[in-house]
């Protein structure tokens, strides 16, 4: 039962991390029917916009402690926000209205040029991130050991959640956002400009993918220029997987995933670990083809 | 209000527009006839810049808008009750209507053009925190005319709002646009497949036949008018 518990909270801190890049994914699908290949790395960005920041941010809050966390945290979510909407702005826009391929292609020409840009300006050897937030002891109740990084994880995971339900649904900009996601001619003919939609989500999702850099990084405190491929990969598995599109469903799907890779490498073997995503991912798509929570209407990238 | 001339539009290679020029006088309603693919819906796109204009000018106030992106345009008192309706499935009815206001910024402005647009439709204001999608096709088509008019325009463009309505549904409609135009003086460039309801409304109108104009005149003059009578009256 302990073990079954620890390796729930394993999955669940790994999950909410996924979820987070997840929603990327599913918002930019969700407005522009694509699949934004170089989300990953902004994911990437955001953990080495924290490395640089961090010792910046020492000097003038004291670290490591929450605030200066917290500092870190926020200055790495707007500066990806920044970049989120300068790709849009630079390798995107200009490609609307072409065929998928063509955006889907230059969608991974972007992720290769940031992963290489990354290798050359922060050099290719995995950098050891600074710890940003004490680690609190935690009581171990009968053999179960809850870390405060992962408490970290799922609190602030759980605000993001709470503060982006908040946005799509009570918001102006959330409400032209759902509408422009359904249909963009009607949306500016209500007066939408949809570029600044378009670009405000890339900007929620980049600032969404930075803040799982910095988790990701709170716990695995190793990074590198090709960090972000492998939870990237996983994290869009995860939106296919609650269904492109829908943010609930992306949520779900990298919680589910977390949880599934921590109890196969808990129980089984790590060995299968990065495999099991896209293993669920088929057994999901065969039921289901739409994903979890998706809508019927299917599009091939 | 608003004036064509000389409108030549495309998709692609296909040229869906000839050169059209028309004419809409303020707090008028002016009617577009035409059979299916006579370029209706494309005039209406033109207008509203969903769809670029190869060549000619589009003065709106004066001003010519062509090229201009829809939401200034929109900005500039248009609005375009687009054909099959175009609302947010996804929304609530309120959340369209709020779409609807989305580039007012007073408050109170907003709550007038709500109460005017549920006293227009009561429909609307028993349903308002359904899922437009569950919404029935007559009521879609109330919900697209208030959304229409919650950003309080000058200028109304309306693509056949009788289309799949039950006729006394379609009787309905049509004294509201009379009522739309005659209170708020609102000018309407109304586009219908009905050409005898739509020639019964109007002022004056302008039959479009692959994508040129072919008559133009007084409503009442078009209705007597042979011609349109055996090709769009029924004989
Ligand atoms: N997206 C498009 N791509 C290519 N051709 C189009 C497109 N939309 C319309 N057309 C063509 O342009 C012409 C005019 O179409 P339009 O929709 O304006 O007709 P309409 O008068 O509104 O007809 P209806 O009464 O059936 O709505 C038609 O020949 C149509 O096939
Ligand atoms: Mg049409």
């Amino acid at each position: 039962m302990t073990e079954f518990l620890q390796q729930l909270i394993n999955g669940l801190a790994f999950g909410s991390i996924l979820a987070l890049i997840a929603l990327g994914y599913t918002m930019v699908y969700g407005i522009l029917r694509f699949i934004n290949f170089a989300h990953g790395d902004v994911f990437m960005l955001g953990a080495f916009a924290g490395f640089y920041l961090a010792p910046k941010i020492a000097r003038v809050l004291p670290t490591p402690s929450i605030g200066s966390g917290l500092a870190v945290l926020f200055a790495a979510m707007l500066i990806c926000a920044a970049i989120g909407v300068v790709i849009e702005r630079f390798a995107y826009r200009p490609l609307r209205g072409r065929p998928k391929l063509t955006v889907l292609i230059t969608a991974i020409g972007v992720s290769l040029f940031l992963e290489y840009t990354g290798q050359f300006v922060f050099g290719a050897a995995p950098k050891s991130f600074p710890r940003l937030i004490p680690d609190y002891p935690i009581a171990h109740v009968g053999g179960l050991s809850v870390t405060s990084d992962q408490i970290i994880v799922l609190s602030v995971t759980g605000l993001l959640l709470v503060a982006l339900r908040f946005i799509v649904l009570k918001t102006k900009i959330g409400m032209a956002m759902r509408a422009l996601s359904f249909n963009p001619e009607a949306a500016a003919l209500m007066g939408v400009n949809t570029d600044i939609v378009i670009s405000f989500t890339f900007a929620l999702g980049s600032a969404l993918a930075a803040a799982a850099g910095i988790l990701f990084a709170i716990n695995y405190p190793a990074i590198d220029p090709l960090m972000g491929i492998l939870p990237g990969l996983k994290a869009f598995v995860a939106a296919v997987l609650g269904g492109i599109g829908n943010l609930p469903g992306a949520v779900l799907g990298g919680l589910i995933i977390g949880v599934t890779e921590a109890f196969v490498s808990g129980y089984i073997s790590s060995t299968y670990r990065d495999a099991i995503a896209f293993g669920v991912l088929i057994l999901i798509l065969l039921v289901k083809p739409s994903g979890l929570l998706g809508k019927k209407e299917v599009e091939k990238v | 209000m608003l004036e064509l001339r000389n409108l030549t539009a495309s998709y692609g290679a296909i040229t869906a527009l000839h050169g059209i020029s028309l004419s809409v006088p303020p707090g008028r309603i002016v009617t577009l006839i035409g059979a299916n693919g006579a370029g209706k819906t494309t005039t209406l796109k033109a207008i509203s810049g969903l769809l670029r204009a190869r060549r000619g000018e589009i003065l709106y106030d004066g001003k010519n808008i062509a090229g201009l992106p829809t939401h200034q345009i929109v900005k500039l008192g248009l609005s375009h009750v687009p054909e099959g309706r175009m609302i947010f499935v996804n929304l609530t009815v309120m959340e369209n209507l709020q779409m609807g206001a989305y580039l007012q910024k007073d408050r109170q402005a907003i709550q007038r053009e709500l109460d005017y647009v549920f006293a227009t439709f009561p429909r609307l204001q028993e349903r308002r925190q359904q899922i437009a999608g569950t919404l029935s096709g007559g009521e879609q088509q109330m919900l697209a005319i208030g959304r229409a008019l919650m950003s309080k325009p000058k200028f109304l463009m309306l693509d056949e709002p009788s289309l799949g309505l039950a006729p006394l549904l379609v009787k309905t409609i049509f004294e509201k646009i009379i009522e739309i135009n005659r209170q708020q003086g609102i000018t309407i460039l109304l586009v219908e497949q009905n050409a005898n309801l739509a020639l019964e409304v109007s002022h004056s109108g302008y039959v479009l036949e692959t994508g040129k104009i072919t008559l133009q005149g007084d409503s009442a003059a078009l209705r007597r008018n042979p011609q349109v009578r055996s090709a769009y009256l029924g004989g």
